[in-house]
């Protein structure tokens, strides 16, 4: 086996036709950012298991056939879907099978809705973006020349289309949150749609951030997103994300994140959908006293495999990490969990705590943890767990010992494993959302009951 | 395979007399620099082992030259490219006249060390390769302890006599753990091993002392690809030393061992190492690179393979002491202390194959890193699908004395069970500043009071070692650790 396989020919030969369909391809600093990432990731093609990062997850599936980028598709959604998201409880962003949708824009016309934004703050789709304040984007936008892990990223950079796009000024506080909605319908079919967020919050802003992947249909098609964080000092963000993606689908997602002093990161991504996910996250602390806190949830059944694989990487000294990630797997499938803590020479006084725990709910069920201590520096408080096992007897004897059933005791348990972490959202708006997809996935795990 | 070829033409063309094969050439004492299938033979040849060895050994050779692009690259070391052509894969034991003489001629600083770990004199001796007289104390406590063993029908000689006198279990368990195409440096191992030790307990049979490679002939002239193959019967017990405190000096600077333990139903295999080897001095020049393949299956029901370990020398430590629990309800063990002082890098840790139903693994590491140095723990628990009630419980401590130094931690955790419990816990940091305060408000100097915290952090790995063994490891903790913290 190889350490990579190579981009189809039909990449190479199609990438100039639909180069001249992506948005800002006038721009010169960006068609030669496009151009330099699509060169370099034909050389280095697709990441195999043979690539470290990639051990556990194989993304053999998206090499087989060509995932052409959506461009073109219906952007005409017939109602949204119902989810709890009350329209006037957040400034929503909207985007179906790839593009945006802007006569639905807090599902007004598109002006109204910027107007309710305070000042300061802009909201709008990449491509606007890229036609309005172009000079705002290029020193952010894929300007990070190579970076050291990168996967699909440069692909995204070569075929971004469409994505959010956030730009707080500084002090800016926003007291809803801002809700990047990608939803994609029975035409997305087998497309591939590079999404590209950017969201930069000025020094001492503060918003919250919630990102939405949700298919209606039973697609099998490729979301490749990623997101680009920039937080300046004492900036405060916090990030959520639900994937809740058709079950044929595949969703890749790297989140990077640079963040300057005394910010405040946090970052809750919780996975339901797609046959195969995968959501990096990678956070430089590039600056004293940060405090940076990722944490996560796979709820995983059929035959689906998610990966959650993040970066630590303390580049200064004085900041406090804390990640939990936990998955829940039942029937086949197999979750990933890959954390890596740098703590680079003189980033003394760092804290770095780590838990990772799986729960196997079925025979077939399987998981696999991969933490890893990177320690460059002495003065350190740094820490890593994993547990992998099935609900806890004791705890189930407990519960069956008090006449109640054993489906309902599990199921109890279950939640109460998931819900730790769900309650910790601390938006009400985002967090009525996520403990909705909670309930329903554990509903259908049990769906004779299982409540008391 | 067509580069390697190329490579032991040119090596033949360059050395010429490869052309007339020196296989027939015994009287050499040395065979030419390089690796080809010649010096394998020429190995085989010197040793007079029967063909079936002599062919697993060229098959070894051939798998290893197919794997040249696959020196492992992925472990967290930095080394500069060894060239496998350019060292000798054989030499017979020194003779007396090469020798020194007498400890006048030894580095006094190596003296000093032996001075400090308390060893005798005339150990002192024997350990720098001095010519010693036959009535060498421990020679006569060996014969004494051959005939005890033999009694009980123990097997404890070289792999070379054993090659010989007992080639039927030879044959069988050679390989059984360790493939010869394992990995790069076993495959290497298993085409030029040079000798190690042989150890037979016949069923039911609890050895009546602890095995040591020190009380064994021959052992000082093991050589650099030491080979070790531990089999014990059906409900028997043993108890394996290798290695000593005290800092051993080798001409080679590649080492790559390999040891093989089986444990048959209800048997137990107790294996405890101190590696001391020279580890380069202040600036990292020179020292051991030790890339060592160490296994154990745990055949049968009931076994249980236990590793214990006490790392501290060599420039380079590659080790990865295994288990494979196959049989049910056995149990693997790894208690391991790693020290890294000055310039030296060890990637060390261990994988815990869960196979077998009820099978149990406990992993507790402990890794000390002072200097410039890193260190770095690495393990696989993987329980696979039918391995109910599977049970691991693991455990990664490291210490950090100085900020020039890295400690880094790289578990692998995989379940393919439901009701396997799976559990993995790490810490790293210094000693704090809260532990030494306490010591030194108590009277104790700066010194003794990090002796004693280091200790303690070991506590757990030490009271797993035989009783002599873990007073010396104490002591060399201390002698390792001495000037590392300001």
């Amino acid at each position: 086996m190889n350490e990579t396989i190579p981009l189809g020919r039909e990449y190479m030969e199609r990438y100039p036709e639909w180069r001249e369909a992506l948005p800002g391809n006038d721009l010169p600093w960006l068609a030669q950012r496009r151009a330099d990432a699509f060169r370099r990731f034909a050389e280095r093609g697709f990441p195999t298991r043979k690539v470290e990062a990639w051990k556990y997850t194989n993304l053999n599936p998206l090499t087989k056939k060509l995932f052409a980028p959506g461009a073109g598709l219906a952007a005409t959604p017939g109602a949204l879907p119902a989810d709890a998201l009350d329209e006037k409880s957040v400034h929503r962003l909207l985007f179906i099978n790839g593009r945006a949708a802007p006569g639905l824009i807090n599902g007004r016309a598109a002006p109204e809705a910027t107007h309710a934004l305070p000042d300061g703050v802009r909201l709008m789709p990449l491509s606007e973006a890229l036609e309005t304040v172009p000079d705002l984007l290029a020193p952010l936008l894929a300007a990070d020349a190579e970076p050291e892990e990168a996967g699909l990223l440069e692909m995204n950079t070569a075929l971004m289309t469409e994505g959010a796009v956030l730009l707080l000024e500084p002090g800016v506080r926003l007291e809803k949150p801002v809700h990047f909605f990608f939803l994609t319908t029975e035409d997305a079919g087998e497309a591939a749609m590079h999404l590209r967020n950017l969201l930069v919050a000025g020094k001492g802003s503060e918003a919250t951030v919630f990102e939405h992947y949700l298919g209606t249909g039973q697609t099998g098609h490729w979301t490749n997103v990623v997101t680009e964080i920039v937080l300046a000092d004492d900036a405060h963000l916090h990030h959520y994300k639900l994937q809740n993606e058709s079950k044929a689908a595949y969703h890749i997602a790297a989140t990077t994140a640079k963040i300057g002093e005394r910010a405040v990161y946090d970052n809750f991504a919780m996975s339901l959908g797609a046959t195969l996910a995968r959501n990096d996250i990678q956070a430089r602390l590039d600056g004293r006293g940060i405090d940076c806190r990722l944490n996560g949830l796979h709820l995983a059944r059929g035959h689906q495999h998610m990966d959650t694989t993040t970066v630590l990487d303390h580049q200064k000294p004085e900041c406090r990490s804390s990640e939990t990630y936990k998955s829940v797997v039942d029937d086949r499938a197999e979750t990933v969990f890959q954390g890596k803590v740098l703590v680079r020479p003189d980033s003394q006084k760092t804290s770095a705590h780590q838990l990772n725990r799986n729960l196997l709910l079925s025979d077939e069920a399987s998981a696999n943890a991969k933490p890893e201590l990177r320690i460059y520096a002495d003065d350190v408080q740094c820490s890593h767990g994993a547990t992998i096992s099935e609900l806890d007897e004791q705890a189930l004897f407990y519960f069956r010992s008090r006449g109640i059933a054993e489906d309902v005791a599990r199921r109890l348990l279950t939640e109460a494993f998931l819900a730790e972490m769900v309650e910790e959202v601390k938006d009400p708006a985002v967090h009525a959302v996520l403990h909705q997809a909670m309930t329903d996935w554990l509903g259908q795990a049990w769906p004779k009951g299982g409540r008391p | 395979m067509a580069t390697n070829t190329e490579t032991a033409e040119t090596i033949r063309s360059l050395t010429g007399e490869y052309k007339y094969g020196f296989v027939t050439d015994i009287a050499a004492e040395q065979a030419p620099r390089g690796l080809n299938e010649d010096i394998v033979r020429f190995i085989s040849a010197k040793k007079s082992e029967p063909a079936w060895l002599l062919e697993w050994r060229l098959k070894a050779f051939r798998a290893w030259c197919a794997m040249e692009a696959e020196e492992p690259a992925w472990a967290n070391l930095r080394y500069p490219a060894i060239d496998y052509q350019n060292a000798y894969y054989y030499s017979a034991p020194k003779s007396d006249a090469d020798r020194p003489k007498s400890l006048d001629e030894i580095d006094p600083e190596l003296l000093a060390t032996y001075e400090k770990l308390g060893i005798p004199l005339r150990e002192q001796e024997a350990l720098a390769g001095i010519a010693v007289d036959a009535v060498f104390d421990s020679i006569s406590v060996a014969t004494t302890y051959k005939e005890k063993l033999a009694e009980v029908g123990v097997i404890f000689c070289p792999m070379s006599e054993a090659v010989t006198k007992h080639p039927e279990l030879v044959r069988k368990y050679l390989g059984s753990v360790v493939p010869y195409s394992d990995n790069f440096f076993a495959t290497l191992n298993s085409a030029v091993f040079s000798d190690g030790s042989f150890v037979y307990i016949p069923e039911g049979v609890r050895c009546p002392m602890e095995l040591s490679t020190y009380f064994r002939i021959n052992a000082a002239q093991t050589g650099q690809f030491e080979r070790t193959l531990i089999v014990a019967e059906k409900g028997s017990y043993v108890s394996y030393l290798e290695g000593c405190t005290a800092p051993m000096r080798d001409e080679n600077q590649l080492h790559a061992a390999v040891v093989e333990l089986v444990a048959m139903d209800d048997a137990e295999i107790k294996y405890s190492t101190v590696q001391n080897w020279y580890p380069g001095d202040e600036n990292g020049k020179g020292g051991i690179f030790n890339f060592v393949t160490k296994r154990g299956a745990c055949r049968g029901r009931n076994s249980k393979i236990s590793w214990t370990q006490v790392e501290t020398g060599s420039a380079i430590t590659w080790k990865y002491p295994s288990c494979i629990l196959q049989g049910d309800n056995s149990v693997g063990e790894f208690y391991s202390v790693a020290t890294t002082t000055n310039l030296q890098q060890a990637d060390t840790g261990t994988k815990m194959i869960h196979i077998g139903k009820n099978t149990r693994s406990t992993i507790i590491s402990k890794g000390i890193s002072a200097g410039r140095s890193q260190g770095t723990y690495r393990g696989l628990v993987k329980v696979l699908g039918g391995a109910e009630n599977a049970r691991n419980y693991t455990q990664c401590d490291s210490l950090l004395l100085g900020d020039k130094c890295g400690a880094h931690t790289i578990p692998y955790i995989e379940s393919r069970n439901r009701t396997a419990r799976v559990e993995h816990e790490a810490t790293t940091s210094k000693i704090s500043e809260d532990q030494l305060f306490y010591c030194s408000q108590r009277g104790l100097s700066q010194e003794d009071a990090i002796s004693l915290i280091v200790n303690g952090f070991c506590k757990e790995v030490f009271k797993e070692l035989p009783m002599e063994f873990a007073v010396e490891a104490t002591k060399l903790m201390n002698v390792t650790l001495e000037g590392a913290v300001g």
